[in-house]
Protein backbone atom coordinates (compact mmCIF):
# COMPACT_ATOMS: atom_id res chain seq x y z
CA UNK A 1 0.00 0.00 0.00
CA UNK A 2 1.42 3.31 -0.80
CA UNK A 3 0.01 6.37 0.55
CA UNK A 4 1.64 10.36 -0.36
CA UNK A 5 0.18 13.04 1.00
CA UNK A 6 0.68 17.03 -0.15
CA UNK A 7 3.97 16.24 -2.00
CA UNK A 8 6.10 19.24 -2.92
CA UNK A 9 9.10 18.88 -4.74
CA UNK A 10 10.73 22.18 -6.53
CA UNK A 11 14.22 22.28 -8.68
CA UNK A 12 15.27 25.95 -8.34
CA UNK A 13 12.72 28.44 -9.32
CA UNK A 14 10.52 25.36 -10.90
CA UNK A 15 7.87 23.59 -9.08
CA UNK A 16 7.81 19.99 -10.02
CA UNK A 17 5.23 18.45 -7.67
CA UNK A 18 2.71 21.17 -5.85
CA UNK A 19 0.84 18.95 -3.24
CA UNK A 20 0.31 15.37 -4.86
CA UNK A 21 -2.25 13.12 -2.78
CA UNK A 22 -2.39 9.33 -4.29
CA UNK A 23 -3.08 6.46 -2.50
CA UNK A 24 -2.80 2.72 -3.95
CA UNK A 25 -4.09 0.10 -2.36
CA UNK A 26 -2.36 -3.20 -1.92
CA UNK A 27 -2.39 -5.70 -4.66
CA UNK A 28 -3.66 -2.90 -7.32
CA UNK A 29 -2.21 -1.43 -10.60
CA UNK A 30 -2.06 2.36 -10.77
CA UNK A 31 -0.96 3.81 -14.23
CA UNK A 32 0.22 7.33 -13.85
CA UNK A 33 -0.32 9.35 -17.12
CA UNK A 34 0.45 12.52 -17.87
CA UNK A 35 2.35 15.24 -19.97
CA UNK A 36 5.95 15.36 -20.81
CA UNK A 37 7.55 17.13 -17.92
CA UNK A 38 4.56 16.73 -15.20
CA UNK A 39 6.68 15.17 -12.69
CA UNK A 40 5.72 11.06 -13.29
CA UNK A 41 9.34 10.31 -12.62
CA UNK A 42 10.37 12.54 -10.17
CA UNK A 43 6.84 11.20 -8.07
CA UNK A 44 8.43 7.68 -8.70
CA UNK A 45 11.71 8.51 -7.65
CA UNK A 46 10.32 10.45 -4.59
CA UNK A 47 8.77 7.05 -3.72
CA UNK A 48 11.88 5.44 -3.88
CA UNK A 49 13.77 7.60 -1.96
CA UNK A 50 15.75 8.23 -4.86
CA UNK A 51 14.82 12.19 -4.18
CA UNK A 52 13.75 13.79 -1.02
CA UNK A 53 10.49 15.43 -0.97
CA UNK A 54 10.75 19.52 -0.10
CA UNK A 55 7.45 18.74 2.10
CA UNK A 56 4.82 16.68 2.14
CA UNK A 57 4.43 12.80 3.33
CA UNK A 58 5.01 9.21 1.62
CA UNK A 59 4.36 5.67 3.06
CA UNK A 60 4.73 2.66 1.79
CA UNK A 61 3.18 -0.19 3.72
CA UNK A 62 3.51 2.08 6.44
CA UNK A 63 7.51 2.83 6.28
CA UNK A 64 8.99 6.28 5.24
CA UNK A 65 11.28 6.22 2.37
CA UNK A 66 14.37 7.81 4.02
CA UNK A 67 13.59 4.96 6.88
CA UNK A 68 17.02 4.28 8.40
CA UNK A 69 16.92 0.79 6.81
CA UNK A 70 16.94 1.41 3.51
CA UNK A 71 17.84 -2.08 2.42
CA UNK A 72 15.12 -3.39 4.10
CA UNK A 73 13.05 -0.93 2.42
CA UNK A 74 14.18 -1.31 -1.09
CA UNK A 75 13.79 -4.84 -0.85
CA UNK A 76 10.29 -4.33 -1.18
CA UNK A 77 10.91 -2.96 -4.50
CA UNK A 78 11.08 -4.48 -8.40
CA UNK A 79 11.69 -1.80 -10.77
CA UNK A 80 11.70 -1.83 -14.76
CA UNK A 81 13.59 0.81 -16.54
CA UNK A 82 12.56 2.92 -19.50
CA UNK A 83 15.84 2.16 -20.84
CA UNK A 84 16.06 -1.48 -19.73
CA UNK A 85 19.06 -0.01 -17.25
CA UNK A 86 20.67 -3.44 -17.19
CA UNK A 87 24.17 -3.81 -16.61
CA UNK A 88 26.55 -4.17 -19.52
CA UNK A 89 29.29 -5.91 -17.95
CA UNK A 90 27.18 -8.41 -16.31
CA UNK A 91 26.02 -11.46 -18.38
CA UNK A 92 22.03 -11.89 -18.21
CA UNK A 93 21.55 -14.50 -15.98
CA UNK A 94 23.70 -12.06 -13.36
CA UNK A 95 21.52 -9.33 -14.79
CA UNK A 96 18.21 -10.91 -13.84
CA UNK A 97 19.65 -12.67 -10.32
CA UNK A 98 21.67 -9.13 -9.03
CA UNK A 99 19.67 -9.04 -5.80
CA UNK A 100 19.99 -12.54 -5.01
CA UNK A 101 23.21 -12.70 -5.22
CA UNK A 102 23.56 -9.69 -3.06
CA UNK A 103 22.93 -9.55 0.70
CA UNK A 104 22.72 -11.59 3.91
CA UNK A 105 20.93 -14.17 1.91
CA UNK A 106 22.68 -14.61 -1.10
CA UNK A 107 22.46 -17.56 -3.23
CA UNK A 108 25.08 -19.40 -5.14
CA UNK A 109 25.83 -18.98 -8.59
CA UNK A 110 23.97 -22.20 -9.52
CA UNK A 111 20.75 -21.55 -7.40
CA UNK A 112 20.68 -18.08 -8.79
CA UNK A 113 21.64 -18.56 -12.25
CA UNK A 114 18.65 -21.35 -11.94
CA UNK A 115 15.88 -18.60 -10.84
CA UNK A 116 17.74 -16.32 -13.55
CA UNK A 117 16.50 -19.01 -16.38
CA UNK A 118 13.22 -19.31 -15.04
CA UNK A 119 12.46 -15.98 -14.93
CA UNK A 120 13.87 -15.53 -18.23
CA UNK A 121 11.39 -18.16 -19.72
CA UNK A 122 8.70 -16.34 -17.36
CA UNK A 123 9.12 -13.72 -19.94
CA UNK A 124 9.39 -15.58 -22.70
CA UNK A 125 13.26 -15.61 -23.10
CA UNK A 126 15.02 -18.94 -23.78
CA UNK A 127 17.14 -20.14 -21.64
CA UNK A 128 20.21 -19.90 -23.76
CA UNK A 129 19.93 -15.64 -23.61
CA UNK A 130 20.60 -16.26 -19.67
CA UNK A 131 24.62 -16.32 -20.43
CA UNK A 132 24.70 -13.69 -23.15
CA UNK A 133 25.16 -9.90 -22.35
CA UNK A 134 22.75 -6.86 -22.82
CA UNK A 135 24.76 -5.34 -25.85
CA UNK A 136 23.61 -8.45 -28.32
CA UNK A 137 20.24 -8.53 -27.31
CA UNK A 138 17.07 -6.38 -29.27
CA UNK A 139 15.34 -3.41 -27.40
CA UNK A 140 12.07 -6.04 -27.05
CA UNK A 141 14.06 -8.62 -25.09
CA UNK A 142 16.46 -6.23 -23.02
CA UNK A 143 12.47 -4.90 -21.98
CA UNK A 144 11.70 -8.42 -20.99
CA UNK A 145 15.17 -8.56 -19.23
CA UNK A 146 14.60 -5.88 -17.32
CA UNK A 147 11.08 -7.26 -16.04
CA UNK A 148 12.94 -10.44 -15.40
CA UNK A 149 14.84 -8.38 -13.03
CA UNK A 150 11.91 -6.78 -11.62
CA UNK A 151 10.42 -10.10 -10.53
CA UNK A 152 13.22 -11.79 -9.25
CA UNK A 153 13.35 -11.75 -6.39
CA UNK A 154 9.41 -11.60 -5.76
CA UNK A 155 9.06 -8.71 -4.37
CA UNK A 156 5.71 -6.74 -3.29
CA UNK A 157 5.67 -3.75 -5.53
CA UNK A 158 6.58 -3.36 -9.12
CA UNK A 159 6.85 -0.42 -10.94
CA UNK A 160 7.05 0.26 -14.24
CA UNK A 161 8.83 3.42 -16.37
CA UNK A 162 7.65 3.82 -20.18
CA UNK A 163 7.60 0.04 -19.84
CA UNK A 164 6.66 0.53 -24.07
CA UNK A 165 8.79 3.07 -25.11
CA UNK A 166 10.72 2.54 -28.48
CA UNK A 167 8.91 -0.95 -28.65
CA UNK A 168 7.21 -1.46 -32.34
CA UNK A 169 3.15 -2.13 -31.53
CA UNK A 170 3.76 -6.10 -31.55
CA UNK A 171 6.12 -6.11 -28.80
CA UNK A 172 4.48 -3.26 -26.79
CA UNK A 173 1.47 -5.63 -26.94
CA UNK A 174 3.22 -8.36 -25.96
CA UNK A 175 5.39 -6.36 -23.19
CA UNK A 176 1.94 -5.14 -21.62
CA UNK A 177 0.52 -8.59 -21.73
CA UNK A 178 3.13 -9.70 -19.99
CA UNK A 179 2.78 -7.22 -17.00
CA UNK A 180 -0.55 -7.88 -16.13
CA UNK A 181 -0.43 -11.22 -15.75
CA UNK A 182 2.81 -11.20 -14.14
CA UNK A 183 1.05 -8.24 -11.54
CA UNK A 184 -2.08 -10.61 -11.09
CA UNK A 185 -0.07 -13.84 -10.26
CA UNK A 186 2.13 -12.05 -8.23
CA UNK A 187 -0.71 -10.34 -6.30
CA UNK A 188 2.25 -7.51 -6.05
CA UNK A 189 0.94 -3.50 -5.74
CA UNK A 190 1.96 -2.01 -9.84
CA UNK A 191 2.36 1.88 -10.37
CA UNK A 192 2.93 2.33 -14.02
CA UNK A 193 4.27 5.60 -15.46
CA UNK A 194 3.33 5.28 -19.78
CA UNK A 195 2.18 8.15 -22.34
CA UNK A 196 0.44 5.01 -24.22
CA UNK A 197 -2.91 4.80 -24.14
CA UNK A 198 -3.15 1.26 -24.66
CA UNK A 199 -0.70 0.42 -21.95
CA UNK A 200 -2.91 2.59 -19.63
CA UNK A 201 -6.07 0.10 -20.39
CA UNK A 202 -4.06 -3.41 -20.60
CA UNK A 203 -2.33 -2.77 -17.35
CA UNK A 204 -4.24 -0.06 -15.07
CA UNK A 205 -7.22 -1.06 -12.49
CA UNK A 206 -6.63 2.51 -11.59
CA UNK A 207 -5.53 6.02 -13.73
CA UNK A 208 -4.33 9.02 -12.18
CA UNK A 209 -3.54 12.12 -14.07
CA UNK A 210 -0.69 14.67 -13.65
CA UNK A 211 -0.92 18.20 -14.77
CA UNK A 212 0.73 21.02 -13.51
CA UNK A 213 2.11 19.52 -10.03
CA UNK A 214 -1.04 18.22 -8.97
CA UNK A 215 -3.17 15.27 -9.83
CA UNK A 216 -5.82 16.42 -11.86
CA UNK A 217 -7.29 13.58 -12.53
CA UNK A 218 -7.93 10.31 -10.66
CA UNK A 219 -10.35 7.00 -10.78
CA UNK A 220 -10.95 3.72 -12.03
CA UNK A 221 -9.74 2.95 -15.95
CA UNK A 222 -13.27 1.87 -16.84
CA UNK A 223 -14.47 5.50 -15.83
CA UNK A 224 -11.89 7.17 -17.88
CA UNK A 225 -13.33 7.46 -21.05
CA UNK A 226 -16.54 9.05 -19.40
CA UNK A 227 -14.48 11.10 -16.91
CA UNK A 228 -15.62 14.87 -17.89
CA UNK A 229 -12.35 16.02 -17.16
CA UNK A 230 -11.20 17.96 -19.98
CA UNK A 231 -7.74 17.86 -19.51
CA UNK A 232 -8.01 14.26 -19.14
CA UNK A 233 -10.16 13.73 -22.59
CA UNK A 234 -7.41 15.96 -24.03
CA UNK A 235 -5.13 14.01 -23.20
CA UNK A 236 -6.50 10.13 -23.66
CA UNK A 237 -8.21 11.80 -27.09
CA UNK A 238 -4.61 12.95 -27.87
CA UNK A 239 -6.30 16.24 -29.12
CA UNK A 240 -4.14 19.37 -29.84
CA UNK A 241 -6.58 21.86 -28.94
CA UNK A 242 -8.06 21.65 -25.30
CA UNK A 243 -6.76 23.17 -22.15
CA UNK A 244 -3.69 21.76 -21.80
CA UNK A 245 -1.38 23.74 -23.81
CA UNK A 246 0.97 22.05 -26.32
CA UNK A 247 4.23 24.26 -27.17
CA UNK A 248 4.59 24.22 -30.97
CA UNK B 1 30.23 52.91 -10.07
CA UNK B 2 29.44 51.64 -6.87
CA UNK B 3 27.10 48.96 -8.69
CA UNK B 4 29.56 47.56 -11.29
CA UNK B 5 32.10 47.06 -7.91
CA UNK B 6 29.55 45.27 -6.11
CA UNK B 7 28.68 42.85 -9.11
CA UNK B 8 32.31 42.37 -9.65
CA UNK B 9 32.65 41.73 -6.03
CA UNK B 10 29.22 39.23 -5.95
CA UNK B 11 30.75 37.33 -8.85
CA UNK B 12 34.50 36.81 -7.36
CA UNK B 13 32.06 35.60 -4.21
CA UNK B 14 30.07 33.40 -5.90
CA UNK B 15 33.11 31.92 -8.12
CA UNK B 16 34.86 31.28 -4.34
CA UNK B 17 32.25 29.84 -2.88
CA UNK B 18 32.07 27.41 -5.78
CA UNK B 19 35.13 26.47 -5.61
CA UNK B 20 34.98 25.74 -1.64
CA UNK B 21 31.88 24.09 -2.36
CA UNK B 22 33.53 21.77 -5.16
CA UNK B 23 36.31 20.97 -2.63
CA UNK B 24 34.26 20.37 -0.33
CA UNK B 25 31.84 17.63 -2.20
CA UNK B 26 35.17 15.81 -3.21
CA UNK B 27 36.48 15.35 0.23
CA UNK B 28 33.43 14.08 1.50
CA UNK B 29 33.20 11.37 -1.72
CA UNK B 30 36.40 10.56 -0.58
CA UNK B 31 35.36 10.10 2.53
CA UNK B 32 32.41 8.08 1.84
CA UNK B 33 34.87 6.08 -0.97
CA UNK B 34 37.57 5.18 1.93
CA UNK B 35 35.00 4.63 5.24
CA UNK B 36 32.57 2.08 2.81
CA UNK B 37 36.40 0.10 2.71
CA UNK B 38 35.99 -1.23 6.08
CA UNK B 39 32.07 -1.36 5.94
CA UNK B 40 30.78 -4.73 4.78
CA UNK B 41 29.01 -5.78 2.75
CA UNK B 42 32.26 -6.06 0.23
CA UNK B 43 32.55 -6.76 -3.51
CA UNK B 44 35.51 -8.82 -3.64
CA UNK B 45 34.52 -10.10 -7.01
CA UNK B 46 33.88 -6.29 -8.15
CA UNK B 47 37.63 -5.54 -6.13
CA UNK B 48 39.66 -8.23 -8.53
CA UNK B 49 38.47 -7.22 -11.48
CA UNK B 50 39.78 -3.99 -10.81
CA UNK B 51 42.77 -4.89 -10.43
CA UNK B 52 42.78 -6.74 -13.26
CA UNK B 53 41.54 -3.86 -15.77
CA UNK B 54 43.78 -1.01 -14.00
CA UNK B 55 46.50 -3.01 -12.93
CA UNK B 56 47.04 -5.89 -15.18
CA UNK B 57 45.63 -4.45 -18.62
CA UNK B 58 47.77 -1.52 -17.73
CA UNK B 59 51.03 -3.19 -17.86
CA UNK B 60 51.73 -2.45 -21.94
CA UNK B 61 51.62 1.60 -21.65
CA UNK B 62 53.56 1.14 -18.50
CA UNK B 63 56.07 -0.93 -19.93
CA UNK B 64 56.90 1.21 -23.06
CA UNK B 65 56.32 4.39 -21.42
CA UNK B 66 58.92 3.56 -18.86
CA UNK B 67 61.01 1.76 -21.30
CA UNK B 68 61.37 4.88 -24.06
CA UNK B 69 61.69 7.03 -21.60
CA UNK B 70 64.32 5.29 -19.85
CA UNK B 71 66.41 4.85 -23.07
CA UNK B 72 66.04 8.63 -24.02
CA UNK B 73 67.13 9.80 -20.37
CA UNK B 74 70.26 7.90 -20.96
CA UNK B 75 71.01 9.74 -24.35
CA UNK B 76 70.10 12.89 -22.63
CA UNK B 77 72.36 12.73 -19.76
CA UNK B 78 75.15 10.98 -22.09
CA UNK B 79 74.87 13.89 -24.12
CA UNK B 80 74.75 16.76 -21.38
CA UNK B 81 77.18 15.23 -19.31
CA UNK B 82 79.40 15.28 -21.76
CA UNK B 83 79.64 18.82 -21.59
CA UNK B 84 81.56 18.71 -18.52
CA UNK B 85 83.32 15.42 -18.90
CA UNK B 86 80.66 13.88 -16.72
CA UNK B 87 79.65 10.74 -18.93
CA UNK B 88 79.81 8.28 -16.54
CA UNK B 89 76.99 9.00 -14.52
CA UNK B 90 74.61 7.72 -16.30
CA UNK B 91 73.44 4.64 -14.94
CA UNK B 92 72.90 7.05 -10.85
CA UNK B 93 70.90 9.63 -12.95
CA UNK B 94 69.05 7.24 -15.00
CA UNK B 95 68.32 5.26 -11.81
CA UNK B 96 67.26 8.32 -9.77
CA UNK B 97 65.75 10.26 -12.01
CA UNK B 98 63.51 7.17 -12.72
CA UNK B 99 62.74 5.85 -9.41
CA UNK B 100 62.43 9.47 -7.61
CA UNK B 101 60.60 11.10 -10.47
CA UNK B 102 60.11 9.90 -14.06
CA UNK B 103 58.68 6.14 -12.81
CA UNK B 104 55.86 7.45 -10.66
CA UNK B 105 55.04 10.53 -12.35
CA UNK B 106 54.68 8.78 -16.24
CA UNK B 107 52.88 6.18 -14.82
CA UNK B 108 50.28 8.14 -13.04
CA UNK B 109 49.91 10.24 -16.11
CA UNK B 110 49.29 7.10 -18.04
CA UNK B 111 46.75 5.91 -15.63
CA UNK B 112 45.20 8.97 -15.70
CA UNK B 113 44.77 9.09 -19.56
CA UNK B 114 43.74 5.24 -19.08
CA UNK B 115 42.19 4.17 -16.17
CA UNK B 116 40.83 7.88 -14.92
CA UNK B 117 39.05 8.57 -18.49
CA UNK B 118 37.47 4.56 -18.54
CA UNK B 119 35.94 4.83 -15.11
CA UNK B 120 34.66 8.29 -15.24
CA UNK B 121 33.26 7.58 -18.90
CA UNK B 122 31.82 3.97 -17.92
CA UNK B 123 30.08 5.34 -14.60
CA UNK B 124 28.69 8.65 -16.10
CA UNK B 125 27.47 6.63 -19.07
CA UNK B 126 25.72 4.03 -16.31
CA UNK B 127 24.49 7.37 -14.54
CA UNK B 128 23.13 8.83 -18.12
CA UNK B 129 21.20 4.98 -19.05
CA UNK B 130 19.70 4.63 -15.24
CA UNK B 131 22.23 2.46 -14.61
CA UNK B 132 23.09 3.50 -11.01
CA UNK B 133 19.61 4.71 -10.35
CA UNK B 134 18.81 0.79 -11.09
CA UNK B 135 22.59 -0.10 -8.17
CA UNK B 136 19.99 1.23 -5.56
CA UNK B 137 17.11 -0.20 -6.37
CA UNK B 138 18.66 -3.37 -6.20
CA UNK B 139 19.74 -2.58 -2.26
CA UNK B 140 22.92 -2.10 -3.17
CA UNK B 141 24.95 1.22 -2.78
CA UNK B 142 26.34 2.94 -5.76
CA UNK B 143 29.37 4.30 -3.86
CA UNK B 144 30.43 0.96 -1.95
CA UNK B 145 29.75 -1.46 -5.59
CA UNK B 146 31.43 1.20 -8.01
CA UNK B 147 33.82 3.85 -6.11
CA UNK B 148 35.20 1.39 -3.39
CA UNK B 149 36.35 -1.41 -5.59
CA UNK B 150 38.14 0.89 -8.21
CA UNK B 151 39.98 3.28 -5.56
CA UNK B 152 41.53 0.70 -3.50
CA UNK B 153 42.43 -1.25 -6.03
CA UNK B 154 43.97 1.42 -7.55
CA UNK B 155 45.67 2.27 -4.28
CA UNK B 156 46.98 -1.17 -4.37
CA UNK B 157 47.98 -1.83 -7.69
CA UNK B 158 49.53 1.27 -9.05
CA UNK B 159 52.78 1.26 -6.53
CA UNK B 160 53.35 -2.24 -8.44
CA UNK B 161 52.74 -0.28 -11.44
CA UNK B 162 55.63 2.01 -10.39
CA UNK B 163 57.93 -0.16 -9.43
CA UNK B 164 57.68 -2.29 -12.52
CA UNK B 165 57.70 1.16 -14.55
CA UNK B 166 61.17 1.70 -12.46
CA UNK B 167 62.50 -1.52 -13.46
CA UNK B 168 61.27 -1.10 -17.17
CA UNK B 169 62.85 2.29 -17.23
CA UNK B 170 66.06 1.63 -15.99
CA UNK B 171 66.27 -1.22 -18.22
CA UNK B 172 65.82 1.17 -20.96
CA UNK B 173 68.88 2.98 -19.82
CA UNK B 174 70.65 0.15 -19.76
CA UNK B 175 70.00 -1.17 -23.01
CA UNK B 176 70.74 1.97 -24.97
CA UNK B 177 74.12 2.59 -22.91
CA UNK B 178 75.51 -0.81 -23.39
CA UNK B 179 74.80 -1.37 -27.06
CA UNK B 180 75.34 2.29 -27.70
CA UNK B 181 76.75 4.21 -25.24
CA UNK B 182 79.92 1.73 -24.50
CA UNK B 183 79.44 1.53 -20.62
CA UNK B 184 79.81 -2.31 -19.26
CA UNK B 185 76.81 -4.50 -18.36
CA UNK B 186 77.77 -5.61 -15.22
CA UNK B 187 79.74 -2.22 -14.35
CA UNK B 188 75.98 -0.27 -15.07
CA UNK B 189 74.17 -2.59 -12.86
CA UNK B 190 76.48 -2.49 -10.31
CA UNK B 191 76.37 1.61 -10.51
CA UNK B 192 72.61 1.74 -10.41
CA UNK B 193 72.15 -1.00 -7.25
CA UNK B 194 74.99 1.08 -5.43
CA UNK B 195 73.35 4.86 -5.93
CA UNK B 196 69.62 3.60 -5.15
CA UNK B 197 68.70 3.85 -1.46
CA UNK B 198 65.89 2.58 0.58
CA UNK B 199 63.95 6.11 0.97
CA UNK B 200 64.10 6.50 -3.41
CA UNK B 201 62.05 3.04 -3.52
CA UNK B 202 59.93 3.97 -0.83
CA UNK B 203 59.29 7.61 -2.43
CA UNK B 204 58.44 5.85 -5.46
CA UNK B 205 56.23 3.16 -4.25
CA UNK B 206 54.40 5.93 -2.23
CA UNK B 207 54.01 7.84 -4.99
CA UNK B 208 52.33 5.39 -7.15
CA UNK B 209 50.07 4.34 -4.16
CA UNK B 210 48.90 8.41 -4.01
CA UNK B 211 48.80 9.04 -7.76
CA UNK B 212 46.88 5.75 -7.70
CA UNK B 213 44.14 6.62 -5.56
CA UNK B 214 43.90 10.15 -7.23
CA UNK B 215 43.22 8.80 -10.23
CA UNK B 216 40.62 5.98 -9.65
CA UNK B 217 38.67 8.76 -7.22
CA UNK B 218 38.34 11.69 -9.96
CA UNK B 219 37.37 9.50 -12.64
CA UNK B 220 34.44 7.89 -9.98
CA UNK B 221 33.97 11.30 -8.95
CA UNK B 222 33.48 13.15 -12.13
CA UNK B 223 31.61 9.76 -13.58
CA UNK B 224 28.97 9.76 -10.57
CA UNK B 225 28.24 13.71 -11.22
CA UNK B 226 28.05 14.05 -14.55
CA UNK B 227 25.28 15.80 -16.30
CA UNK B 228 23.11 13.98 -18.81
CA UNK B 229 23.48 12.83 -22.33
CA UNK B 230 26.53 12.37 -24.19
CA UNK B 231 27.99 15.76 -23.85
CA UNK B 232 27.45 14.86 -19.91
CA UNK B 233 29.74 12.11 -20.63
CA UNK B 234 32.28 13.88 -22.52
CA UNK B 235 32.62 16.10 -19.96
CA UNK B 236 32.80 14.21 -17.41
CA UNK B 237 35.48 12.67 -18.88
CA UNK B 238 37.60 15.10 -19.85
CA UNK B 239 37.31 17.09 -16.34
CA UNK B 240 38.63 13.81 -14.53
CA UNK B 241 41.61 13.62 -16.50
CA UNK B 242 42.78 17.38 -16.66
CA UNK B 243 41.84 17.43 -12.90
CA UNK B 244 43.98 13.81 -11.95
CA UNK B 245 46.55 14.96 -14.33
CA UNK B 246 47.20 18.21 -12.54
CA UNK B 247 46.48 17.22 -9.00
CA UNK B 248 49.31 13.68 -9.63
CA UNK B 249 51.81 16.68 -10.30
CA UNK B 250 50.67 18.47 -7.54
CA UNK B 251 51.16 16.13 -4.99
CA UNK B 252 54.19 14.88 -6.79
CA UNK B 253 55.76 18.37 -5.57
CA UNK B 254 54.51 18.13 -2.22
CA UNK B 255 55.50 14.10 -1.94
CA UNK B 256 59.10 15.19 -2.98
CA UNK B 257 59.41 18.12 -0.87
CA UNK B 258 58.13 15.76 2.14
CA UNK B 259 60.52 12.95 1.32
CA UNK B 260 63.82 14.73 -0.21
CA UNK B 261 63.99 19.02 1.06
CA UNK B 262 65.97 18.01 4.12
Amino acid sequence: MITIKDLHKSFGPKTVLNGVNMHIAAGHSMVIIGGSGTGKSVLLKNILGLITPDSGSIEVNGIDPNTRNRDAFLDMFGMLFQGGALFDSLPIWQNVSFRLLQGKHKLSNSEAHEIAVEKLRRVGLRPEVADQYPGELSGGMQKRVGLARAIAAEPEIIFFDEPTTGLDPIMSGVINELIREIVVEMGATAMTITHDMSSVRAIADEVAMLHEGVVQWTGKVGDMDNSGDPYLDQFINARPDGPIEAIR
Amino acid sequence: MIQATQRILSRIGRATLAVFQSIGALILFALTAVSHIFRPPFYFGAFVRQLLNIGYFSLPVVGLTALFTGAALALQIYSGGSRFNAEAVVPQIVAIGMVRELGPVLVGLMIAARVTSSIAAEIATMKVTEQIDALTTLSTNPMKYLTTPRVLAAFLVVPLLVGIGDIIGIMGGFFVSTSRLGFNPSNYIQNTADFLTFIDIVSSLTKGAVFGFIAALMGCYYGMNSNRGAQGVGEATKSSVVVASVLILASNYLLTEMFFSS
